[in-house]
Order: structure tokens, then sequence, then C-alpha cells
């Protein structure tokens, strides 16, 4: 059981919490994740760990409630406890010394994106993070970047803060400013992703992606979250999360992501069915 | 009394048919297709032995069960005697008894099958193990002096458990590791609830568990802790390796990434240990109901995925099997089972190709005929395409049982350990001894995709090596000495004729 040490609320529907797991805050990397299991009948979530400390033994992870589990996940406070929490999993990110890296979020993707930004910066690169959302509220942890980062770049969908445009506008507008860039890092939604490849492709930048497909185990078991990444089958479990952009299958993998969908729309009604009937006067539950 | 018979009248009485559900019952539940022999008909089936003076039964059973002496107990109607006999040999008849393919082993090699029926030994393990379960369990544990000596296991499924039950009464600390949230590896997640139900594989984790083992969950070793940490600095005197194989072989044709199409592996994953099947579970699977369901393969995995199919609604739920029925590795009951429930069987056929719609779902395959060509290297009949006989037929949900390569997570993390050109580790058949000091594997790991009751006895041979060389200190074994002897594990797995899992 992984005791809950702190939570925010980053934006709506997007949680952070500080996770008691000494064993994982030892050893996980940049780039790695945990599976968590919130109750004894709960769906196993991949949740990217957002960052960690070893000395203290704690864990972070930032959860967006999207589907009936994550929003579960959102309800847990500080002294509750997680029934299951497996990893660290996955590969860690790469991390070379570059000239300049840029680290760009989508949305909760600038939660995958962190912990690699500052594992970049302390191996000596000049980081650039390029963080967006749909408006202010939504462009999480730039504080926090901005204490590993030369720049840090919200953008906005509405202009609300930051940047008007997308996070790719932001990109493409620092390359034609003759930035040095030799690296770019991109999480968040798929086709953002999708779009963060084609802006650096013609420019030849090493380009990763940390992909999110559908997962069960999270340790090359079930093959669910099997990708196309130049024409071969691989598994995001084990030999990612993180793939060269360029060599992506997006379509497939945006296609094998909505597998559950009308499930989840589902699942969600009845959640939301069941937090209507639970609202009365202080008390009542 | 069974003594009373003659040999001539022994060989008179008919082999006890076990219950069951009736199929039509059974193809729309989860709950137990076999329901097992009362007390009479243990006793009349138990009569039918010849108590051979050379029981070549026992010979037949991999891990050597005193088959004769516990027969022999239950003609008796000492049915706790019986287990108790059972059990000196094999920790998990409950399961042993379900899953085991008896036909191939001791039953096979039972003097009465050449002529007659052969004795119902799986059945008769089965009743044994349940009676002793359902009339308060073993005797009290017995006490056994510690050796100060730890083990760490890695794994739940039958090798990790074989082995952890014989170290923990060698008097051994053992703290088996379980990747996953709950303990019994593919007895869990694999093998379905009507063929196994979980409730049994519990009961064996916790007479393990009252034996002094201790359990961990949720413990990924290669992650969160490497071999070598286990070792040098967690304390442990060896560690075994029964993490079998769990990476899910695909097909290798177009279209194998289509939404509908899974690997067994997570398919019955979904189903078994996130319970899909159930209301209120929260893991997703897509309806099968009144959906055309294709299930490539002809192993017990391809049975067991079928079978649930069906019982998840699946209309046809039917096997693509690429050689002919009888080649199918298959436990024979399963398949009698299988078809009793209304399973389609297409036998001969070979995905070419699965096709998708412009959104990327499965809507159906293209399939080659095949037809059976030269006797290859498993002994069985190899298939070959007829050239230009190809059709298709429109399917909703495709499930791919067509085996497991071993998981790379431990090797990535341990590199000083030999594996072969298959990512099998190489492991001495009769001491699980690899190519690490105090490193020991055993199961399908090293064998490739096997049988639980195969994993067992590979579990308890390296328990008896690990005891000895925790006793003795002594490690044999040069590093890359392995590679010179002949060994199961040289050749390709996929060859190996074993039964399915």
């Amino acid at each position: 059981m992984n005791r809950i040490l702190e939570t925010r609320i980053l934006a709506p529907d997007v949680k952070y919490f500080r996770v008691e797991a000494p064993r994982v805050a030892r050893k996980r990397r940049a780039g790695q994740f945990v599976i968590v299991r919130v109750t004894g009948n709960g769906e196993r979530i991949p949740l990217t760990i957002a960052d960690a400390d070893p000395e203290a033994g704690w864990i972070a992870l930032i959860v967006q409630g999207v589907g009936k589990s994550t929003r579960t996940f959102n309800h847990l406070e500080v002294g509750d406890t997680i029934n299951d929490l497996a990893g660290p999993l996955g590969m860690p990110s790469e991390i070379d010394q570059h000239h300049t890296a840029v680290v760009v979020g989508g949305g909760v993707g600038t939660a995958i994106a962190y912990p690699t930004a500052v594992a970049l910066a302390d191996a000596g690169s000049d980081v650039i993070a390029i963080i967006g959302g749909r408006s202010r509220q939504y462009v999480i942890l730039e504080e926090e970047l901005r204490a590993v980062c030369t720049g840090v770049h919200p953008t906005t969908d509405d202009g609300s803060y930051g940047y008007h445009g997308l996070v790719t506008d932001k990109l493409a507008e620092l390359l034609s400013d003759g930035h040095r860039i030799d690296y770019v890092m991109a999480a968040g939604p798929v086709p953002m992703m999708r779009a963060v490849a084609e802006v650096t492709r013609p420019h030849g930048i090493d380009t990763v992606v940390s992909l999110n497909p559908i997962m069960v185990d999270g340790t090359g078991m079930c093959g669910g979250c099997r990708v196309s990444v130049g024409g071969e089958t691989r598994f995001a479990c084990v030999d990612g999360p993180e793939f060269d952009a360029h060599l992506v299958d997006f379509e497939l993998l945006a296609r094998r992501n909505s597998t559950y969908g009308a499930f989840e729309n589902y699942r969600n009604e009845e959640l939301t069915a069941d937090q209507r009937c639970r609202v009365g006067p202080p008390g009542s539950r | 009394m069974g003594g009373d018979l003659s040999r001539r009248e022994r060989l008179k009485l008919p082999r006890q048919e076990m219950g069951e559900q009736p199929p039509q019952a059974r193809a729309v539940n989860f709950d137990e297709v076999n329901l097992g022999y009362t007390p009479a008909q243990a006793v009349a089936e138990a009569e039918r032995c010849l108590l051979c003076a050379r029981p070549t039964c026992i010979e037949g059973c991999p891990v050597g069960i005193d088959i004769r002496e516990f027969v022999r107990l239950v003609a008796e109607e000492r049915f706790q005697d019986a287990a108790d006999v059972v059990k000196r040999d094999n920790f998990l008849p409950a399961i042993c008894g379900r899953v085991c393919p008896q036909e191939d082993q001791c039953e096979g090699a039972c003097v009465l099958a050449k002529k007659y029926t052969p004795v119902a030994i799986g059945n008769l393990e089965r009743f044994v193990a349940d009676y002793e379960r359902g009339h308060g369990g073993p005797a009290g544990v017995v006490a056994v002096a510690k050796t100060g000596k730890r083990v760490a296991v890695v794994g739940s499924g039958p090798a990790g458990l074989a082995c952890a039950a014989d170290l923990v009464r060698s008097g051994h600390e053992v703290t088996v590791f379980e990747a996953l949230h709950e303990l019994g590896g593919v007895l869990l997640y694999g093998i379905p609830e009507f063929r196994l139900p979980k409730e049994i594989v519990r009961a064996e984790l916790d007479q393990l568990a009252e034996l002094g083992v201790r359990f961990e969950t949720n413990a990924v070793i290669g992650m969160i802790e490497t071999i070598d940490e286990l070792l040098d600095e967690d304390g442990y005197d060896a560690v075994f390796l029964g993490v079998g194989a769990g990476l899910p072989r695909f097909l290798g044709v177009p279209g194998e990434n289509l939404v509908g199409v899974y690997s067994a592996n997570e398919f019955l994953t979904r189903v078994n240990l996130m319970r899909a099947y159930a209301a209120g579970a929260e893991t997703p699977l897509l309806d099968l109901y009144q959906k055309r369901v294709a299930v490539f393969g002809g192993g017990n995995t391809a049975m067991d995925a079928v079978r649930t199919a069906r019982r998840l609604g699946a209309a046809p739920a039917m096997i693509l099997y690429r050689r002919s029925e009888a080649e199918m590795p298959a436990r024979a009951e399963e398949a009698v089972h299988a078809k009793a429930e209304g399973i389609e069987l297409a036998t001969l056929v070979s995905p070419i190709e699965l096709l998708g719609d412009d959104d990327g779902w499965l809507t159906g395959v293209r399939l080659q005929r095949m037809e059976l060509g030269e006797t290859d290297e498993s002994g069985r009949q190899r298939p070959q395409p007829i050239p230009g006989d190809e059709y298709e037929i429109a399917i909703d949900v495709a499930v791919v049982a067509i085996g497991n390569a071993p998981n790379p997570l431990i090797h990535k993390t341990a590199p000083d350990l030999e594996q072969t050109a298959w990512g099998t580790i190489v492991a001495d058949p009769e001491t699980g001894r690899t190519s690490k000091v105090a490193v020991f594997a055993g199961g399908d790991i090293v064998t490739g995709g096997a049988t639980v009751i195969l994993a067992m006895g590979a579990g308890r041979r390296a328990a008896v090596s690990i005891d000895e060389y925790l006793d003795t200190g002594v490690w044999e074994i040069e590093p890359g000495g392995l590679s010179d002897r002949p060994r199961g594990s040289a050749r390709h797995p996929s060859s190996l004729p074993v039964p399915g899992r």
C-alpha cells in the first residue's frame, strides 16, 4: 500500500499526487512510469513518474481524470492509500548532452515531458520548454520548468496566456529564429505529437515522443500496447514508451487508443450519475 | 473392498465418468465445467487399478507422484492419507488434477491404456485434493529446523510455487516476488475460471503462506531490483527465476494491429485477472455478444480463449488452426469440451492477412488453405499452403494464441545470464543451474511455452539443487560450461512436442 503525502489541483481535472514509494523513488529514471490500481476492482493505469525524491522516498504522479478509473483516482486525498503500485516500468529516456534541447508538452503531457527536461538540464543541455493548453488554466508546471530551463514558452489555443497558438507554431517559430536545436522530446495528445514530428522532420532534428497506448500489465505480457515504429511492431511498455517520432505510425496509435471509447463513455456516464446521487446535504453520505 | 477383487474382475469395471455441467448451461457461465467425483465414484474408479508391481504410471508423472499408493488408499476410502501421499511429491494437486495433460503422462503410461481405458488418475488426484480442502485442510504444519538461508523466487506461477514449497519445507526462508497485483502467474491470468476456479489457486497459495512462504506482489524484478541486488544487497543466498514465457507472439501478417486483434494473453488477462466479464469491472473488453470471434492456434490457450469468447456471447466462436485436428496440441478433454459447447473448428487454414475498415477496425481475415506434408522435427506433419486456395471470412474480433516468447525484462538487467538465440535462459535441466552463480531457473523461461506440471517439475528439481548449493556452497558449473552439454533448451522451443500449456 502506498500512502498519499500531498495533493494539489494543477488544472481542471488534473491533480498532482506525492506518493510514498521509497524503492521506486530510488530506482526510477526520467521517462519511466508506474502502473497503479486504486481499488480492489480497479483497472491498471499507467502513469509517468513526474518527479521523485530518492532520499525522502516519494514519487510524484500527475493524473488527468478522463476515464472512470482516473476520475476515481483524482478523488484520493492526503492519507489515502493506493492499492497497488508497480514500477518503475519502461525504458528510461535517453539522456545525452545537447546544445539545445526542446521539450514540448501538450496539456497533461507536460507532466511526462517535465522529468525529461530536468534530466536533460542535469546532463548539461540548454533546455527550452514549450507547454501548451487550451487556455491559461490548462498550462501546468510552468514554475517548475522555469527552475531548470533556459526558456519556457507557455502557449494557449485561445490566447488567454502566453503565445496565442499551438505548441507546434511556437516550435516552428523557434526554429525559424535560428535556434540551434538538436533534440526535441514531445508528450501530449496524439495529433500534437504527430504535428511536432512533422515540424522537426524537414530539419532532421532528433525527435522522440512518449507514447500513451492502451496497456494492461506493463511488463511485456499482453501486447495491448503494441505500436508500429518504422514498420516494426514494438511494445511501448518494454521497448518504450519513448520512440523516434519520425518513425511512429501515429494514425495506428490513435485508432488503437479509440478501442474502448464506447465503454469509457458508458462508464463515465455511470460515474457521473453515481456522483450526482451522492450529492446531498453535508454529512448525508 | 477393492482388495477382494480379482484381476479379471477389475478389468471389467467401467471407468467412472466425471459429472459436468451440461454444455448448453456452461456455455453461458464461468462456473467450473467438471463437477468432480463423488466419494463412491472415487472408490469405484480406484478399484480399477491393478496395483502393478512395476507401476509405469509413476514413470509417466513428471514429478513422480506415488500414484499406485495414493490410488490404493482411495480404494480403501482413506482419502486424507491419499492426499498426504500425493502432497509428498506435488504440493498443488487440486491444480494439477485439473490442468495436467494426463493422457500424455500418467494415464498414457497406465497398463490399462493399451487394451482398456486407463485409470482416471487425474480425476482421483483432483478428488483427494478437493477432499482435503473440504475437510479442514492438511494436518498441522510440521516444524522444520531453520537453516538461516534466504531464497528469492521470482514469479509466482507453477515453477516458482513448486520451488518455494519445497524450499520452505527444507527450512529455508523464501520470498516469492510477483510482478502483477495478484499471485498465481498463468494459473491466475491464463487459465479461465471454468477450468481452474481461482478460489482453488488461492487455497493452495494460502497453504504455502501457512508454511511460511512470504509473498510480495507488484514487484517487477529486473526493474525494482536486479538479480545482483537481490544477492549482494538484500542478502538472498540464491535466486530462482520462474518468470515464464510471457511475451506474446503475433501472426506476422498485415493487419495484426487492427482494433479488435488481441493476443491471447491480453484477452485472457482482461477476463481472468481483471475480471472484465463481471458486472462492475473497471477493465474494459470489446463486447463479444453476437460477434464473430476467431481464435488462431490449437493449444490449450487457444481452447481457453475460444471457450471464454463463447461464454461472453460470441457467435460463432471459432478456432482457426493451420494443421489438422489430430495435431492440435490442446489436451483432448479441452477440445471435446470446446466442441460440446458449440465451438466451430476450422483446420488446415492459415491467416494471410487481417482485413479492416477505414477506421482501422477488424472486419475479416483472408485465409490460406493448407495440406499436410513432410513430418517435421516435432514429429507432426508440416502444414504447407495449397497454392491459390485462398478465401475470406468476416470476423469482428481475433485472438492470437500461437504461443509466447520469453520475457526480455530479466535479461535486460542481467546481461551475464546466458541465454539461447530464442531468449530462453540457459539452465541445466536436472538442476536448474544457470551461467550465473547462485541463480537457478526453471519452467517456461527455460523450455519455452510448456505445461503447468513440467514447470512444477523444473521448480522442484531446482529446489533440490538449491538446497544442496545452500548446504555445500559448491557451484560446480563453470561459467559457459552449460553450452557444451545437451539440453532441452538448445532446441527451438516451438519444435518441442509439448502439449500446449
